[in-house]
């Protein structure tokens, strides 16, 4: 997946997309205000310079798909495993909630279901037959909407043929007003998203960790000032 | 000492026939804690995990907090005593049995917060591997994995440790008892008849557990450090860890021994057979390990500071001045600044009641030690946007309280039925007196000719 930041505009389309496909529950003011809410995909907001010459930066975060992931190993149940595509897959029937993961992820991406889950009416009636519910006591997580790739991949196979680039998308990349998110396949060097990744304004976040993220960054060079923009 | 074998046995059995009614109010009252928190444990596992305070970014808190902390509290026994009894140090005598009984007690409370703390604790059985229908098996590279089975190891390891020299003492209370006594010591003491293959056998047995637990318990609290040096969390990702932790934990369970050989010196009138001297051989050790325990918190904070990773620092500065600083200073207050003078002073050491000052906020500390290492990581990882906060909840106050009453209920216990000092080492150890570790260099001088 590539993310660009001057095209984001902080709308968060993405996330409302993405509690809908992926029946994620809504916890509640109070819940929330604990910092348990739960956004598979998060915008976060920074400032720069001083007010009023203040220029806000969105970033729309989600899982960082990272080929060396820190929440992998450290799970004694394997329910944090690497799947045969390179996903960060969680596998949510193997979980028994020690919330190890979610301290080895520097990106805070894995959200734990501290009670069992609820949706604020009518959103109840909306729920993706596709994806499973989570219970109490378990870790969730952005699966870059694994039940979408896996519908593309068996029509493809029904009806004979590769994958097209662009044949479908995650939610939050089919709801972004900006088309700031582009998704695709890596592997593929012609595709738009490996394109787009190899472009000199990307970068990956906190790549000095080591994790080697999926999710690349779009961004203005702004070390000269924004000059060469 | 100059007392009889007769007097010992007396002396020390006689918590085995009479409590007084003191006896029975602590354990209603502690009871009464213990059960509160398995109410609280209760409403959590029936409400789900919400109910403590825990959120995200902090998602370990109390309870792994006293996860280490007890696990901590477990090596002042068989550890201390194993080393005692592998150098052979002649005072360790009346202190061991104690010692000892602390780590099973204090291992089995430590080995329960894991469970405590999962998200689904009806599914913890998924950490053994067991040829199951599921087809799979626990993941081998995880540090939660290690951790289980060193602690089962150890958990084992030291309940043997704790029964072994224990079944001369159980024989001893057969042969004297009548009743239903006889019947149960008789099952227990394993027919145990002091013949000299079998004490032969027993001191061969002593000398491989104490020199095999050793090795056993520095392994379990590394693997315990290791839970958080692995992961790369700023302010847990650390060389420092693995004996870091291993010295904290001898540290606190020393302080651990010491109030509790000074309440049950009172409570179970035992003046005679738990001397000054004991204690202040434990008080000399204390001081190593409080010098010890500052040294590797001066390393560790130094290095961070001088490294100044930004992220490191962040966690750094929020402990040293920031939210959580009354709390660290207050750490280093209790661990050091108070009980170092304290032990360092003779006067003071060779007091009982100095000793239990200087213990207590030791106790204290390395609790706060524990929660200082988690929480302020955990709340400030490396995306400021994602810092966060963590305010425990009556649960986990309520189980917190409810272990520390735990424990003083399985020792109360234990003393009714255990004989709390090792009766028979104690014959074994003869009318010497106990002396100081070290020798005093002008008594060896002294002695010769």
């Amino acid at each position: 997946m590539v993310i660009d930041e001057d095209r984001c505009t902080g709308c968060e389309a993405c996330v409302a997309a993405c509690h809908a496909e992926n029946n994620i529950a809504t916890v509640g003011d109070d819940q929330a205000a604990r910092g348990r809410a739960m956004h598979w995909i998060r915008v976060e907001r920074y400032y720069e310079g001083d007010f009023p010459n203040i220029k806000v930066k969105y970033r729309p975060v989600p899982c960082q798909q990272c080929s060396d992931a820190p929440c992998e190993p450290v799970c004694p149940t394997y329910a944090s495993y690497h799947n045969p595509e390179g996903l960060n897959a969680q596998i949510y029937n193997r979980c028994i909630g020690t919330r190890y993961c979610a301290n080895a992820c520097p990106y805070l991406v894995r959200f734990f279901n501290f009670f069992n889950p609820v949706w604020d009416k009518p959103l109840d009636l909306q729920f993706n037959p596709d994806v499973s519910v989570r219970s109490v006591g378990i870790m969730e997580k952005c699966t870059f909407c694994i039940q979408r790739i896996k519908a593309a991949e068996i029509k493809a196979q029904a009806e004979k043929r590769p994958l097209k680039d662009g044949e479908f998308n995650p939610a939050c990349v089919q709801s972004c007003p900006a088309e700031a998110m582009v998704f695709g396949d890596l592997n593929d060097p012609e595709s738009k998203v490996s394109r787009l990744s190899r472009s000199n304004r990307g970068s990956t976040l906190l790549s000095e960790l080591g994790t080697h993220p999926k999710v690349t960054y779009l961004k203005r060079d702004t070390w000269h000032n924004g000059q060469n923009a | 000492m100059d007392k009889t074998p007769e007097q010992i046995n007396q002396d020390l059995l006689r918590p085995l026939y009479h409590a007084s009614w003191r006896f029975y109010a602590a354990a209603a009252i502690l009871s009464a804690l213990v059960l509160a928190a398995f109410y609280a444990w209760g409403y959590q596992i029936y409400n789900g995990i919400g109910v403590s305070g825990l959120d995200r970014p902090v998602f370990w808190g109390f309870y792994i907090t006293n996860f280490v902390f007890w696990i901590g509290i477990s090596h002042a026994g068989t550890l201390i005593s194993a080393i005692l009894r592998v150098s052979n140090a002649t005072w360790r005598r009346p202190v061991t049995r104690c010692a000892e009984a602390i780590t099973v007690f204090a291992l089995s409370i430590g080995a329960m917060f894991p469970l405590v703390h999962l998200g689904r604790p009806w599914l913890f059985f998924w950490l053994i591997p067991y040829p199951s229908e599921r087809g799979i098996w626990p993941q081998f590279r995880s540090p939660l994995l290690w951790d289980f089975f060193a602690i089962n190891t150890y958990l084992i390891g030291s309940t043997t440790f704790l029964l072994l020299p224990s079944f001369p003492d159980f024989a001893l209370i057969r042969d004297r008892a009548s009743g239903w006594r006889k019947k149960v010591y008789g099952i227990v003491s394993l027919g145990w008849r002091g013949t000299p293959k079998q004490w032969h056998r027993l001191e061969m047995a002593m000398r491989i557990m104490a020199v095999a637990i050793i090795p056993v318990a520095v392994s379990v609290h590394t693997i315990v450090s290791w839970d958080f040096a692995m992961a790369p969390v700023p302010g847990w990702h650390s060389t420092i860890f693995g004996p870091y932790f291993v010295a904290g934990a001898i540290f606190s369970g020393i302080a651990a021994l010491i109030i509790a050989m000074a309440l049950l010196r009172k409570l179970l009138h035992l003046e005679e057979y738990l001397q000054p001297i004991h204690f202040e051989n434990l008080g000399k050790l204390l001081l190593v390990m409080s010098l010890l325990w500052f040294y590797f918190v001066f390393a560790e904070r130094l290095t961070t500071w001088y490294g100044n990773f930004p992220s490191e620092m962040a966690v750094f500065w929020v402990t040293q001045s920031g939210r959580y600083s009354k709390l660290f200073w207050t750490m280093v207050f209790c661990n050091f600044i108070i009980p170092a003078p304290i032990l360092a002073i003779k006067n003071l050491r060779t007091k009982i009641g100095w000793t239990v000052v200087a213990s207590i906020p030791i106790v204290v500390g390395m609790w706060l030690e524990r929660f200082l290492i988690i929480v302020p990581a955990l709340s400030h990882k490396y995306l400021p946007y994602t810092y966060g906060t963590y305010k425990p909840t009556w649960v986990e106050i309520t189980i917190t309280v409810g272990t520390f009453a735990g424990m003083g209920l399985l020792f109360l216990l234990f003393s009714r039925v255990f004989p709390i000092i090792s009766i028979w080492e104690l014959k074994l150890g003869g009318q010497k007196k106990p002396e100081a570790a070290p020798a005093l260099a002008s008594q060896e001088v002294a002695a010769e000719p």
